[in-house]
């Protein structure tokens, strides 16, 4: 569905976006992750059509996004960072209006019925655009990048400003979108990028530095695969009986958090899933197990330490790591680029505040 | 480019500033009429070179083309219409077309004034209509101007004042031209002070390479628009 490669976008001497090249096939939800004036708007905005590209190729259901703009920009809706609307309009207007500026060919009443429902704006189709609250606007703006029934959706921070209820309903309607669209998100919140994507990447100073699902970044970033526990009974005893089981290669202590309890945190050796042994253990010397869960990275530890290793510029898989890379097929591995020139990220700093300014004027 | 131009006239009058630029014009023509009315004179044309015309022109049509593609980059509207799958041409025409008509509105009533005038007297048509074709020829080159000033700045009333100021050193320039004294000085201000060209117009003179020119300063600042907003893309 899309293919990028080699894309690299410069602003002056600020290269925004460096080097990128990943490929979104059908069907898939993607999240673009990073802080901000991390570049993630500006791949969206080459992506779209919108800002140009210094180098690299942008392909949109086999059509060069600067070549063949239109056919390019007729498989996509985008929604902006803020939601393109015309506040002067209301609902219905602008909606026929975007309508009439895509040259759609479905029967124009009921297609947009459809979206206005779709996404719940229906109670508000006759009122004027600039009278709607923030929600209810950031739902017009998706309405619009429905119109025309896209192939692919692109949603520039879809829920920023939002209150938690509506980030909900945006999040549960992009998540019954990605059953008939492609969809690609950003976001620097990563819970909603966690519970809605698929398919996670992350950019940081313009270089992609991971990509792939949450679930293999969180098992290939976590060097620890350590289990917490908490046993009913005394800390001393239940370190023994810990610390006998075959597999383990320490058990640490974390004292009582609960009256008459202990909590530990035991790492196995390489390769152990001492679970099972672990609560049989416990019940044979007659302990009780409150409870036990796997001490895996959230994903805004593996965020954080991405885009901390990205910045201080170097690696944070090792050798093995990237071994293992090389063996995982190419669509579903992680590319790192940690390994970039720090002289080269510290002299970014400076041209990217300048960026960043220009960008607020 | 119709779905531009639909939502850009329609524009002009979800806010007063299409009927504040329409009632300028309609006050203008028609003290004129009255006036010509009472002196029973039958040249509705000479209403387009007079005074307070060519003042209404000079300093309210800015009003009409001060937001065309500045407002849209200020409320970041334009990302909508650069990704929609429309040409740059097209959204840049539409908009131009729609200040257009507007000032075509503006001149409507002249005609009205002209079907009044011919149930009373003689009148010829000819030349009402090139003194019209006139008008609408320098409100385009006008028009486009502006449209053109409008792409430089996020700022309606930046684009707006830069508008007035250049359309009334447009308007003094063969008075600053004969300062110098210098007649050739003189001739090129002449010629390049399209604004004055109503009267040519209006004294049943038609000229074709006016019209060339009037018609390709209009082409000239409507490819100068679209290269403005493409230009955006590749800073």
């Amino acid at each position: 569905m899309i293919e990028v490669s080699s894309l690299s976008k410069r602003y002056g001497k600020h290269l925004a976006v460096d080097n990128a090249n990943f490929s979104i096939q059908k069907g898939e939800i993607v999240g673009f992750l990073g802080p901000n004036g991390a570049g993630k708007s500006t791949i969206m905005n080459i992506m779209t059509g919108y800002l140009s590209l210094t180098a690299g190729h942008v392909s949109i259901d086999g059509f060069d996004i600067m070549k063949n703009p239109e056919e390019a920009k007729k498989r996509i809706g985008y929604l902006p960072e803020i939601p393109p609307l015309y506040t002067d309009m209301t609902v219905k207007e602008y909606l026929y209006f975007m309508y009439d500026l895509k040259k759609v060919k479905f029967p124009k009443k009921p297609h947009i019925e459809e979206i206005c429902r779709l996404v719940k704006i229906d109670n508000v189709f006759e009122r004027l655009i600039k009278n709607l609250s923030k929600g209810y606007r950031q739902r017009v703006g998706i309405a619009q990048a429905l119109i025309g029934n896209p192939d692919l959706l692109i949603l520039d921070e879809p829920t920023v400003g939002l209150d938690p209820k509506q980030i909900i309903e945006i999040r549960n309607l992009i998540a019954r979108l990605g059953k008939n669209h492609t969809v690609i998100l950003s976001s620097h919140i990563l819970s909603e990028i966690q519970e809605v994507c698929e398919r996670i990447i992350i950019i940081n100073r313009g270089h992609i530095i991971a990509d792939d699902t949450p679930d293999n970044l969180s098992k290939k970033l976590s060097n620890d695969h350590s289990l917490a526990l908490r046993v009913m009974g005394s800390e001393a005893e239940t370190y023994k009986i810990l610390n006998s089981i075959p597999g383990i290669e320490r058990v640490s202590s974390l004292g009582s958090k609960e009256e008459g309890s202990c909590d530990f945190v035991i790492e196995p050796k390489p390769g152990n899933d001492i679970r099972a042994a672990v609560s049989t253990r416990l019940a044979e010397r007659k302990k009780t197990l409150l409870s036990l869960r796997s001490n895996e990275m959230t994903l805004e530890q593996i965020f954080l330490r991405l885009t901390d290793a990205a910045d201080n510029g170097r690696s944070l898989l090792g050798d093995a790591a990237r071994e293992e890379e090389a063996e995982t097929p190419a669509a579903n591995k992680i590319k790192l680029d940690l390994d970039s020139d720090e002289a080269v990220i510290g002299a970014e700093t400076e041209s990217e505040k300048e960026y960043e300014s220009e960008e607020e004027k | 480019m119709t779905a531009i131009f639909k939502r850009e006239f329609k524009a002009y009058f979800t806010s007063p500033l299409g009927y504040i630029y329409l009632a300028v014009f309609y006050f203008f023509e028609g003290m004129y009429f009255s006036a010509l009315y009472g002196a029973a004179s039958p040249h509705v044309e000479y209403i387009f070179p007079s005074f307070l015309f060519v003042l209404a022109v000079v300093l309210v049509t800015p009003v009409i083309t001060m937001r065309l593609l500045s407002e849209d980059r200020r409320q970041k509207v334009d990302q909508a219409l650069l990704t929609a799958p429309v040409g740059v041409g097209s959204i840049v025409l539409g908009k131009f077309f729609s200040a257009f008509a507007i000032y075509g509105l503006a001149l409507a009533p002249t005609l009205l004034f002209e079907i009044v005038i011919s149930v009373k007297a003689d009148i010829n048509w000819l030349v009402y209509l090139n003194a019209l074709l006139g008008a609408l020829l320098i409100g385009a080159a006008l028009i486009a101007m502006g449209m053109f000033i409008s792409s430089l700045t996020e700022s309606p009333v930046i684009s707006c004042v830069l508008t007035m100021v250049i359309f009334v050193l447009l308007l003094a320039l063969p008075s600053m031209g004969s300062i110098t004294g210098l007649d050739w000085v003189i001739a090129v201000c002449e010629k390049v002070a399209f604004i004055n060209l109503f009267e040519a117009f209006a004294g049943s003179i038609f000229h074709i390479i006016d019209v060339i020119y009037l018609l390709s300063i209009a082409g000239v600042f409507v490819f100068a628009s679209v290269r403005m907003v493409e230009r955006r893309r590749w800073a």
